[in-house]
Protein backbone atom coordinates (compact mmCIF):
# COMPACT_ATOMS: atom_id res chain seq x y z
CA UNK A 1 0.00 0.00 0.00
CA UNK A 2 2.53 2.15 0.58
CA UNK A 3 4.68 1.13 -2.54
CA UNK A 4 1.31 2.35 -4.35
CA UNK A 5 1.15 5.37 -2.43
CA UNK A 6 4.64 6.22 -2.87
CA UNK A 7 4.02 5.70 -6.78
CA UNK A 8 1.11 7.66 -6.92
CA UNK A 9 3.08 10.79 -5.58
CA UNK A 10 5.62 10.30 -7.58
CA UNK A 11 3.63 10.94 -10.99
CA UNK A 12 1.24 13.09 -9.24
CA UNK A 13 4.52 15.46 -8.09
CA UNK A 14 6.63 14.66 -11.17
CA UNK A 15 3.62 15.82 -13.91
CA UNK A 16 2.75 18.79 -12.04
CA UNK A 17 6.46 20.13 -11.34
CA UNK A 18 8.42 21.68 -13.96
CA UNK A 19 11.43 20.02 -16.61
CA UNK A 20 13.61 21.90 -13.70
CA UNK A 21 12.20 20.33 -10.60
CA UNK A 22 13.69 18.25 -8.39
CA UNK A 23 12.36 14.81 -10.08
CA UNK A 24 13.12 15.96 -13.39
CA UNK A 25 16.99 16.67 -12.16
CA UNK A 26 16.98 13.43 -10.29
CA UNK A 27 15.64 11.51 -13.67
CA UNK A 28 18.49 13.63 -15.42
CA UNK A 29 21.51 12.29 -13.07
CA UNK A 30 20.00 9.02 -13.30
CA UNK A 31 20.07 8.91 -16.84
CA UNK A 32 23.29 10.01 -16.98
CA UNK A 33 24.36 7.25 -15.04
CA UNK A 34 22.74 4.46 -17.30
CA UNK A 35 23.85 5.90 -20.44
CA UNK A 36 27.51 4.08 -20.55
CA UNK A 37 25.80 0.68 -19.86
CA UNK A 38 23.14 1.53 -22.74
CA UNK A 39 25.55 2.76 -24.88
CA UNK A 40 27.85 -0.55 -24.34
CA UNK A 41 24.56 -3.06 -24.92
CA UNK A 42 23.72 -0.92 -27.87
CA UNK A 43 27.29 -1.68 -29.46
CA UNK A 44 26.84 -5.31 -28.22
CA UNK A 45 24.05 -5.50 -30.18
CA UNK A 46 24.30 -3.30 -33.25
CA UNK A 47 26.40 -6.60 -34.79
CA UNK A 48 23.57 -8.75 -34.52
CA UNK A 49 21.33 -6.53 -35.23
CA UNK A 50 22.93 -5.40 -38.46
CA UNK A 51 23.85 -9.17 -39.11
CA UNK A 52 19.86 -9.82 -39.11
CA UNK A 53 19.11 -6.68 -41.27
CA UNK A 54 22.13 -7.60 -43.95
CA UNK A 55 20.71 -10.82 -44.46
CA UNK A 56 16.85 -10.29 -44.82
CA UNK A 57 18.48 -7.49 -47.85
CA UNK A 58 20.32 -10.38 -49.38
CA UNK A 59 16.90 -12.02 -49.82
CA UNK A 60 15.64 -9.33 -51.56
CA UNK A 61 18.31 -8.40 -53.82
CA UNK A 62 20.02 -5.87 -51.68
CA UNK A 63 22.56 -4.61 -54.13
CA UNK A 64 19.86 -3.29 -56.63
CA UNK A 65 17.44 -2.51 -53.85
CA UNK A 66 20.59 -0.49 -52.24
CA UNK A 67 21.59 1.11 -55.51
CA UNK A 68 18.02 2.37 -56.49
CA UNK A 69 17.29 3.49 -52.95
CA UNK A 70 20.64 6.07 -53.39
CA UNK A 71 19.59 7.19 -56.88
CA UNK A 72 16.23 8.12 -55.65
CA UNK A 73 17.47 9.54 -52.96
CA UNK A 74 20.10 11.54 -55.00
CA UNK A 75 16.85 12.65 -57.16
CA UNK A 76 14.52 13.61 -54.68
CA UNK A 77 17.46 15.71 -52.82
CA UNK A 78 17.89 17.36 -56.33
CA UNK A 79 14.35 18.60 -56.81
CA UNK A 80 14.12 19.60 -53.59
CA UNK A 81 16.97 21.57 -54.04
CA UNK A 82 15.62 23.08 -57.42
CA UNK A 83 11.92 23.45 -56.67
CA UNK A 84 12.57 24.78 -53.42
CA UNK A 85 15.31 27.70 -55.12
CA UNK A 86 12.82 28.19 -57.79
CA UNK A 87 10.11 28.84 -55.39
CA UNK A 88 12.37 31.25 -53.52
CA UNK A 89 13.71 33.33 -56.60
CA UNK A 90 10.07 34.10 -57.13
CA UNK A 91 8.81 35.39 -53.70
CA UNK A 92 12.08 37.24 -53.75
CA UNK A 93 11.35 38.81 -57.07
CA UNK A 94 7.39 39.53 -55.71
CA UNK A 95 8.30 40.59 -52.38
CA UNK A 96 11.13 43.08 -53.34
CA UNK A 97 12.89 43.33 -49.60
CA UNK A 98 10.68 41.39 -48.11
CA UNK A 99 13.50 38.36 -47.89
CA UNK A 100 17.06 39.91 -47.99
CA UNK A 101 18.36 36.99 -48.61
CA UNK A 102 18.21 32.79 -48.88
CA UNK A 103 15.73 31.15 -47.11
CA UNK A 104 17.78 28.18 -46.39
CA UNK A 105 18.95 28.57 -42.63
CA UNK A 106 22.36 29.37 -41.80
CA UNK A 107 24.05 28.81 -38.71
CA UNK A 108 22.90 24.86 -38.59
CA UNK A 109 25.70 22.44 -37.43
CA UNK A 110 25.78 18.59 -38.19
CA UNK A 111 26.31 16.86 -35.10
CA UNK A 112 25.88 12.94 -35.78
CA UNK A 113 24.87 10.66 -33.15
CA UNK A 114 23.65 6.95 -32.61
CA UNK A 115 20.34 6.29 -31.31
CA UNK A 116 20.49 4.32 -27.81
CA UNK A 117 16.71 3.66 -26.92
CA UNK A 118 14.29 3.01 -28.82
CA UNK A 119 10.45 4.23 -28.03
CA UNK A 120 10.16 2.14 -24.80
CA UNK A 121 6.10 2.78 -25.47
CA UNK A 122 3.98 3.20 -27.88
CA UNK A 123 2.53 6.17 -25.74
CA UNK A 124 6.35 8.05 -25.51
CA UNK A 125 7.14 8.46 -29.39
CA UNK A 126 10.65 9.34 -27.83
CA UNK A 127 14.37 7.82 -28.35
CA UNK A 128 17.66 8.84 -26.37
CA UNK A 129 20.65 10.00 -28.56
CA UNK A 130 24.33 9.84 -27.42
CA UNK A 131 24.77 12.84 -27.84
CA UNK A 132 24.07 15.89 -25.34
CA UNK A 133 25.32 19.30 -24.20
CA UNK A 134 28.83 18.16 -24.28
CA UNK A 135 28.50 18.03 -28.04
CA UNK A 136 27.12 21.70 -28.39
CA UNK A 137 23.41 19.91 -28.30
CA UNK A 138 20.57 22.38 -26.72
CA UNK A 139 16.95 21.49 -26.59
CA UNK A 140 14.62 22.56 -29.59
CA UNK A 141 17.67 21.45 -31.89
CA UNK A 142 15.84 19.94 -34.85
CA UNK A 143 16.72 16.32 -35.45
CA UNK A 144 17.16 14.40 -38.82
CA UNK A 145 18.02 11.99 -41.18
CA UNK A 146 19.69 11.67 -44.99
CA UNK A 147 15.56 10.94 -45.81
CA UNK A 148 13.76 13.43 -43.54
CA UNK A 149 12.93 15.00 -40.52
CA UNK A 150 12.79 12.68 -37.63
CA UNK A 151 11.72 14.89 -34.56
CA UNK A 152 13.31 17.72 -31.76
CA UNK A 153 15.06 17.67 -28.94
CA UNK A 154 13.30 18.32 -25.46
CA UNK A 155 15.63 17.36 -22.79
CA UNK A 156 19.36 17.06 -22.98
CA UNK A 157 22.11 16.09 -20.31
CA UNK A 158 25.40 16.37 -21.13
CA UNK A 159 26.15 13.06 -22.89
CA UNK A 160 22.54 12.31 -24.12
CA UNK A 161 19.51 13.74 -25.48
CA UNK A 162 15.91 13.18 -25.94
CA UNK A 163 14.11 13.70 -29.09
CA UNK A 164 10.72 13.98 -29.71
CA UNK A 165 9.58 11.80 -32.77
CA UNK A 166 7.41 13.12 -35.52
CA UNK A 167 4.56 10.76 -34.46
CA UNK A 168 4.54 11.80 -30.94
CA UNK A 169 1.08 13.56 -29.88
CA UNK A 170 2.85 16.46 -28.36
CA UNK A 171 4.67 16.89 -32.21
CA UNK A 172 3.61 19.80 -35.02
CA UNK A 173 5.84 20.70 -37.67
CA UNK A 174 4.86 23.79 -40.10
CA UNK A 175 5.00 22.44 -43.89
CA UNK A 176 4.33 23.04 -46.91
CA UNK A 177 3.65 20.68 -49.99
CA UNK A 178 6.60 20.94 -52.21
CA UNK A 179 5.41 22.95 -55.56
CA UNK A 180 2.08 23.67 -54.56
CA UNK A 181 2.80 26.13 -52.01
CA UNK A 182 -0.49 24.46 -50.27
CA UNK A 183 0.92 25.07 -46.10
CA UNK A 184 -0.51 23.54 -42.76
CA UNK A 185 0.39 21.99 -39.65
CA UNK A 186 1.94 18.21 -39.28
CA UNK A 187 1.05 16.32 -36.87
CA UNK A 188 0.20 12.54 -35.78
CA UNK A 189 -2.37 11.01 -37.40
CA UNK A 190 -5.67 9.54 -35.22
CA UNK A 191 -5.08 6.35 -35.29
CA UNK A 192 -2.11 5.08 -35.33
CA UNK A 193 1.63 6.15 -35.12
CA UNK A 194 2.93 5.47 -38.39
CA UNK A 195 0.98 8.11 -40.53
CA UNK A 196 1.10 11.93 -40.05
CA UNK A 197 -1.83 14.47 -41.24
CA UNK A 198 -0.76 17.88 -42.47
CA UNK A 199 -3.85 20.32 -41.42
CA UNK A 200 -5.19 23.50 -42.06
CA UNK A 201 -4.80 23.22 -45.67
CA UNK A 202 -7.00 25.91 -47.14
CA UNK A 203 -9.56 24.04 -49.36
CA UNK A 204 -8.66 25.98 -52.91
CA UNK A 205 -5.31 24.73 -53.25
CA UNK A 206 -4.36 21.38 -54.99
CA UNK A 207 -2.65 18.48 -53.49
CA UNK A 208 -2.33 15.21 -54.91
CA UNK A 209 -1.55 12.03 -53.99
CA UNK A 210 2.39 10.90 -54.31
CA UNK A 211 3.49 15.27 -53.33
CA UNK A 212 6.66 16.06 -51.32
CA UNK A 213 5.63 17.45 -47.71
CA UNK A 214 8.19 19.62 -46.53
CA UNK A 215 9.34 21.57 -43.44
CA UNK A 216 8.05 25.19 -44.28
CA UNK A 217 10.64 27.25 -41.58
CA UNK A 218 8.25 29.94 -41.39
CA UNK A 219 9.45 33.61 -39.68
CA UNK A 220 7.48 35.94 -38.24
CA UNK A 221 9.09 38.77 -36.84
CA UNK A 222 11.42 37.70 -34.41
CA UNK A 223 10.30 34.76 -33.88
CA UNK A 224 11.33 31.57 -36.06
CA UNK A 225 10.37 28.00 -36.78
CA UNK A 226 12.59 25.41 -34.75
CA UNK A 227 12.97 23.38 -37.89
CA UNK A 228 15.15 24.56 -41.33
CA UNK A 229 13.46 25.36 -44.32
CA UNK A 230 12.99 21.89 -47.09
CA UNK A 231 13.72 19.05 -45.14
CA UNK A 232 11.59 16.57 -46.31
CA UNK A 233 8.94 15.09 -44.16
CA UNK A 234 6.67 12.65 -45.94
CA UNK A 235 4.59 11.96 -49.11
CA UNK A 236 1.44 12.91 -49.76
CA UNK A 237 -1.08 9.50 -49.53
CA UNK A 238 -4.61 10.77 -49.00
CA UNK A 239 -6.29 13.63 -49.50
CA UNK A 240 -9.86 14.29 -48.22
CA UNK A 241 -12.29 17.83 -48.86
CA UNK A 242 -15.34 17.00 -46.82
CA UNK A 243 -18.45 19.49 -47.17
CA UNK A 244 -18.28 19.94 -43.24
CA UNK A 245 -14.66 20.82 -42.86
CA UNK A 246 -13.48 24.12 -42.95
CA UNK A 247 -9.43 22.44 -44.41
CA UNK A 248 -8.12 19.93 -46.14
CA UNK A 249 -7.01 17.07 -44.75
CA UNK A 250 -4.09 15.54 -46.02
CA UNK A 251 -2.67 12.04 -44.88
CA UNK A 252 1.28 11.65 -45.12
CA UNK A 253 3.36 8.64 -45.07
CA UNK A 254 6.39 9.71 -43.05
CA UNK A 255 9.86 9.29 -45.58
CA UNK A 256 11.62 8.53 -41.90
CA UNK A 257 11.18 5.09 -41.20
CA UNK A 258 11.17 5.57 -37.30
CA UNK A 259 10.48 1.66 -36.44
CA UNK A 260 14.41 1.37 -37.36
CA UNK A 261 15.99 4.51 -36.37
CA UNK A 262 19.97 3.62 -35.72
CA UNK A 263 22.03 7.07 -36.44
CA UNK A 264 20.34 10.46 -36.85
CA UNK A 265 21.84 14.00 -36.89
CA UNK A 266 20.85 16.71 -34.55
CA UNK A 267 21.46 20.24 -36.14
CA UNK A 268 22.59 22.68 -33.64
CA UNK A 269 22.12 26.66 -34.35
CA UNK A 270 22.78 29.51 -32.14
CA UNK A 271 20.91 31.02 -29.71
CA UNK A 272 19.23 33.09 -31.63
CA UNK A 273 16.73 30.66 -33.28
CA UNK A 274 15.47 29.41 -30.11
CA UNK A 275 12.13 30.76 -28.67
CA UNK B 1 11.51 -14.19 2.29
CA UNK B 2 15.16 -15.43 3.41
CA UNK B 3 18.58 -13.38 4.50
CA UNK B 4 20.32 -14.34 1.10
CA UNK B 5 17.22 -13.16 -1.13
CA UNK B 6 17.69 -9.54 0.40
CA UNK B 7 21.03 -9.93 -1.56
CA UNK B 8 20.04 -12.05 -4.66
CA UNK B 9 16.57 -10.35 -5.85
CA UNK B 10 18.34 -6.64 -6.10
CA UNK B 11 21.01 -8.12 -8.06
CA UNK B 12 19.39 -10.08 -10.35
CA UNK B 13 16.15 -7.55 -11.21
CA UNK B 14 19.25 -5.14 -11.67
CA UNK B 15 21.07 -7.06 -14.12
CA UNK B 16 17.71 -7.84 -15.87
CA UNK B 17 16.73 -4.28 -15.83
CA UNK B 18 20.52 -3.26 -17.60
CA UNK B 19 19.60 -6.21 -19.97
CA UNK B 20 16.01 -4.57 -20.97
CA UNK B 21 16.96 -1.35 -21.42
CA UNK B 22 20.47 -2.08 -23.04
CA UNK B 23 19.50 -4.74 -25.14
CA UNK B 24 15.65 -6.21 -25.04
CA UNK B 25 13.86 -2.57 -26.06
CA UNK B 26 16.05 -3.11 -29.32
CA UNK B 27 14.53 -6.46 -29.97
CA UNK B 28 10.85 -5.22 -31.96
CA UNK B 29 8.23 -7.37 -33.25
CA UNK B 30 5.33 -5.37 -34.56
CA UNK B 31 5.70 -2.84 -32.05
CA UNK B 32 6.12 -5.49 -29.14
CA UNK B 33 9.59 -6.26 -27.03
CA UNK B 34 10.37 -8.77 -24.23
CA UNK B 35 9.40 -7.19 -20.97
CA UNK B 36 11.86 -9.40 -18.94
CA UNK B 37 11.59 -6.99 -16.04
CA UNK B 38 8.02 -7.85 -15.68
CA UNK B 39 7.80 -11.97 -16.13
CA UNK B 40 11.01 -11.32 -13.56
CA UNK B 41 8.75 -9.24 -11.12
CA UNK B 42 5.89 -11.81 -11.39
CA UNK B 43 8.32 -14.96 -11.14
CA UNK B 44 10.34 -13.61 -8.20
CA UNK B 45 6.52 -12.84 -6.47
CA UNK B 46 5.38 -15.88 -6.98
CA UNK B 47 8.09 -17.60 -5.82
CA UNK B 48 8.62 -15.58 -3.08
CA UNK B 49 5.12 -13.58 -2.04
CA UNK B 50 3.08 -10.65 -1.86
CA UNK B 51 6.17 -8.93 -0.11
CA UNK B 52 9.02 -9.46 -2.27
CA UNK B 53 6.98 -8.76 -5.21
CA UNK B 54 5.32 -5.82 -4.80
CA UNK B 55 9.27 -4.28 -3.66
CA UNK B 56 10.68 -5.49 -6.49
CA UNK B 57 8.39 -4.04 -8.72
CA UNK B 58 8.34 -0.83 -7.54
CA UNK B 59 12.30 -0.68 -7.83
CA UNK B 60 12.15 -2.74 -11.11
CA UNK B 61 9.31 0.13 -12.34
CA UNK B 62 11.29 3.16 -10.58
CA UNK B 63 14.28 2.01 -12.89
CA UNK B 64 12.43 1.81 -15.93
CA UNK B 65 10.75 5.12 -15.44
CA UNK B 66 14.23 6.64 -14.62
CA UNK B 67 16.05 5.06 -17.66
CA UNK B 68 13.37 6.27 -19.99
CA UNK B 69 12.57 10.04 -19.19
CA UNK B 70 8.91 8.33 -18.81
CA UNK B 71 6.85 10.08 -16.42
CA UNK B 72 7.73 8.80 -12.68
CA UNK B 73 5.68 6.37 -11.01
CA UNK B 74 3.78 4.88 -13.53
CA UNK B 75 5.78 1.83 -14.00
CA UNK B 76 6.18 1.32 -10.51
CA UNK B 77 2.65 2.01 -9.60
CA UNK B 78 2.05 -0.49 -12.58
CA UNK B 79 4.92 -3.38 -11.27
CA UNK B 80 3.76 -2.97 -7.72
CA UNK B 81 0.59 -4.09 -8.41
CA UNK B 82 1.82 -6.89 -11.00
CA UNK B 83 4.37 -7.96 -7.85
CA UNK B 84 1.50 -8.38 -5.23
CA UNK B 85 -0.73 -9.72 -7.17
CA UNK B 86 1.60 -12.26 -8.46
CA UNK B 87 2.27 -13.05 -5.20
CA UNK B 88 -0.70 -13.68 -3.84
CA UNK B 89 -1.68 -16.16 -7.07
CA UNK B 90 1.39 -17.79 -5.96
CA UNK B 91 0.54 -18.48 -2.57
CA UNK B 92 -2.63 -20.27 -3.27
CA UNK B 93 -1.07 -22.22 -6.83
CA UNK B 94 1.32 -25.03 -6.95
CA UNK B 95 5.21 -23.68 -6.58
CA UNK B 96 6.69 -26.47 -8.77
CA UNK B 97 5.00 -26.24 -12.02
CA UNK B 98 5.76 -24.09 -14.61
CA UNK B 99 2.20 -23.21 -15.35
CA UNK B 100 1.15 -20.98 -12.91
CA UNK B 101 3.96 -18.53 -14.02
CA UNK B 102 2.70 -18.83 -17.53
CA UNK B 103 -0.49 -17.69 -16.69
CA UNK B 104 0.70 -15.25 -14.28
CA UNK B 105 2.59 -14.17 -16.87
CA UNK B 106 0.18 -13.64 -19.84
CA UNK B 107 -2.51 -12.07 -17.12
CA UNK B 108 0.61 -9.27 -15.68
CA UNK B 109 1.36 -8.61 -19.50
CA UNK B 110 -2.52 -7.77 -20.23
CA UNK B 111 -2.64 -6.27 -16.93
CA UNK B 112 0.24 -3.52 -17.58
CA UNK B 113 -0.90 -3.49 -21.14
CA UNK B 114 -4.08 -1.76 -19.89
CA UNK B 115 -3.17 -0.03 -16.71
CA UNK B 116 -0.58 1.54 -18.81
CA UNK B 117 -3.30 2.72 -21.48
CA UNK B 118 -5.59 4.37 -18.87
CA UNK B 119 -2.47 5.84 -16.31
CA UNK B 120 -1.56 7.55 -20.03
CA UNK B 121 -5.17 8.34 -20.62
CA UNK B 122 -5.46 10.29 -17.86
CA UNK B 123 -2.16 11.95 -18.09
CA UNK B 124 -3.24 13.38 -21.44
CA UNK B 125 -1.64 10.62 -23.93
CA UNK B 126 -3.90 8.25 -26.25
CA UNK B 127 -3.14 5.32 -28.52
CA UNK B 128 -5.70 3.67 -30.99
CA UNK B 129 -6.98 0.52 -29.46
CA UNK B 130 -5.93 -1.84 -32.82
CA UNK B 131 -2.57 -0.21 -32.03
CA UNK B 132 -2.42 -0.92 -28.81
CA UNK B 133 -3.38 -4.67 -29.12
CA UNK B 134 -2.95 -6.11 -32.28
CA UNK B 135 0.65 -3.89 -32.78
CA UNK B 136 1.75 -3.91 -29.07
CA UNK B 137 -0.09 -6.31 -26.90
CA UNK B 138 -0.21 -9.43 -28.48
CA UNK B 139 3.24 -9.70 -29.91
CA UNK B 140 4.59 -8.85 -26.04
CA UNK B 141 2.35 -11.18 -25.11
CA UNK B 142 3.78 -13.64 -27.03
CA UNK B 143 7.61 -12.80 -25.93
CA UNK B 144 7.01 -12.59 -22.59
CA UNK B 145 5.73 -15.86 -22.25
CA UNK B 146 8.22 -17.40 -24.28
CA UNK B 147 10.63 -15.77 -21.76
CA UNK B 148 8.56 -17.24 -18.69
CA UNK B 149 9.37 -20.78 -18.67
CA UNK B 150 13.26 -19.90 -18.60
CA UNK B 151 13.02 -17.34 -16.14
CA UNK B 152 10.87 -19.62 -14.27
CA UNK B 153 13.91 -21.94 -14.09
CA UNK B 154 16.38 -19.59 -13.17
CA UNK B 155 14.60 -17.97 -10.59
CA UNK B 156 13.93 -21.60 -9.09
CA UNK B 157 17.38 -22.09 -9.01
CA UNK B 158 18.95 -18.92 -7.49
CA UNK B 159 15.78 -18.99 -4.71
CA UNK B 160 15.02 -22.59 -3.60
CA UNK B 161 12.00 -23.35 -2.08
CA UNK B 162 12.47 -22.94 1.90
CA UNK B 163 8.98 -23.93 2.49
CA UNK B 164 7.28 -24.48 5.95
CA UNK B 165 7.31 -28.75 5.56
CA UNK B 166 10.65 -28.85 4.06
CA UNK B 167 12.21 -27.25 7.40
CA UNK B 168 9.72 -29.78 9.18
CA UNK B 169 11.41 -32.52 7.10
CA UNK B 170 14.79 -31.72 8.52
CA UNK B 171 14.08 -30.84 11.99
CA UNK B 172 12.29 -34.25 12.71
CA UNK B 173 15.00 -36.08 10.69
Amino acid sequence: MALVLVSLALITVYFRESSGGTLHSAQRIGVSILTPFEVAGERVSRPFRDAYGWTADLVGAKSDNERLREEVEALRTQVIQNETAAEENKRLQKMLNYIGGSRYPVGFTAVPTQVIQKPPNPYAQQILVHAGTSNGVKIYDPVVTQEGLVGIVTDVTSGTAQVRLLTDQASAVSAEVLGTGASGIVARGPSDSSTLVLNRVPKDEVVTEGDLVITSGWQSGPLTSLYPKGIPIGKVSGVSRRDVDLYTRIQVTPLVDFGSLDDVIVLTAGDANKP
Amino acid sequence: MTAADVFKAPGLLLLAALLQVSVLWTIEVSNGHPDLLLVLVVVLALVRGPLLGSVAGFSAGLFLDVATFSTLGISSLLLTLVGYWSGRLGSIMSKSSPHPSLIAVGLATIAVALGSAFLHFVLGSTVGASELLGRVLLPTLVLNLLLAYPVHRLVCRLFPRTTRAAREVIVAG
